[in-house]
């Protein structure tokens, strides 16, 4: 089976998915790991901004709003066929 | 009789009168995520004496109140919440500077029991800088509610530092966590902090920096600590740094680029 990844940016209200790995660097990185998204972690989008960003995702029990810009370099595994797009 | 009476006046000339046998003033640091009940620890272990003060060149408050254990007076200072003591926003970086920099005679990480491991990473953290550190495992009726065991003796001996479980809410075990504030504050208590072992090439940098950053560090600052900080490059820290040791002597900015030459 191949890897079935996609950003977070793109995981639908509603929907889960599990931690695959971050593209982030440096700060970012760190700060997203501090934050709970390590890999494996189980996230699911919670409500969008009515803007459309930021969008809340449920982490590790808590609820953490993420920018597209952040949640774009989070890579995740679809959880069953929950593949939101 | 009259020995007694001039044991008593010797002893209150060394101390402030008034006051029998009255000791050093101890600082605690409350420190944890987010909506882990550290104001909640807070208030019952002050009883809700609190009033706030400015952190300086901070704005965001921190909450102070005191607590007498043992016979001792001790100064509770409630942190603001943070997931990481890599500071992101200005409550983050109070929390961070005063943890870092303020040198608390303890510090309590107060965390979840209904999501440990989310909390643990900031007690992983809050070791690498002082062996001081005392955890809460707050929130336990809740844990309960929810079917959740903590095994707080287990927990303690992998961090290495003491562990109490407590639900703050109905006062249950703080005599517990008051007794191991005590133990470390006093330093009756020499914990061994079980401390993150870095990849090979990132050990072997810290252990280079560190050579050259320990004779221009003063002491209480853990060189490793600041080492790792160099190392992550986190420029906020940094300015933190080289402003609370520029104060005194030499300017914050030579001192910074000092440091920046360490890291080459």
């Amino acid at each position: 089976m191949s890897k079935n990844t996609f950003a977070l940016t793109q995981l639908s209200i509603g929907n889960s998915g599990r931690v695959d790995s971050l593209l982030a660097q440096g700060l970012t990185r760190r700060r997203l790991l501090d934050l709970g998204l390590v890999p494996g972690t189980e996230v699911e989008a919670i409500r969008r901004s009515p803007a459309g960003d930021p969008t809340a995702f449920l982490i590790r029990g808590t609820i953490i709003a993420l920018r597209e810009e952040v949640s774009r370099q989070v890579l995740i595994r679809a959880e069953s066929d929950e593949r939101g797009i | 009789m009259a020995l007694l009476s001039h044991t008593c006046t010797k002893n209150s000339c060394r101390y402030r009168p008034g006051v029998q046998n009255q000791p050093r003033r101890m600082t605690i640091a409350l420190a944890g995520n987010p909506n882990t009940g550290k104001s909640t620890v807070f208030n019952a272990l002050t009883g809700l004496h609190q009033h706030t003060g400015n952190w300086p060149g901070k704005t965001v408050q921190r909450a102070e109140g005191s607590f007498v254990h043992r016979n001792k007076y001790y100064i509770l200072v409630d942190l603001p919440g943070t997931y990481s003591l890599l500071a992101n926003s200005a409550d983050e970086h109070v929390a961070r500077d005063y943890i870092c920099f303020a040198h608390p005679d303890a510090t309590v990480v107060v965390t979840d029991a209904t999501c440990l491991e989310r909390n643990l990473n900031l007690v992983l953290q809050v070791i690498e800088i002082t062996p001081r550190v005392v955890v809460c495992v707050n929130l336990m009726d809740e844990a309960e509610r929810k079917k959740i065991c903590v095994d707080v003796e287990s927990l303690s001996r992998e961090l290495g530092v003491p562990a109490v479980a407590t639900a703050a809410r109905s006062g249950r075990c703080l005599d517990k966590l008051m007794d191991a504030i005590d133990n470390v504050a006093s330093g009756q208590l020499k914990t061994s902090p079980r401390l993150v072992a870095y990849d090979p090439g990132i050990e072997q940098l810290v252990q280079k920096i560190m050579l050259k950053i320990s004779p221009l560090l003063p002491e209480g600052l853990n060189p490793r600590w600041v080492a790792l900080r160099l190392i992550d490059g986190d420029h906020s820290i940094i300015d933190a740094l080289a402003r609370y040791l520029g104060e005194g002597k030499n300017s914050s900015s030579h001192w910074g680029e000092e440091m920046a030459l360490c890291t080459r």
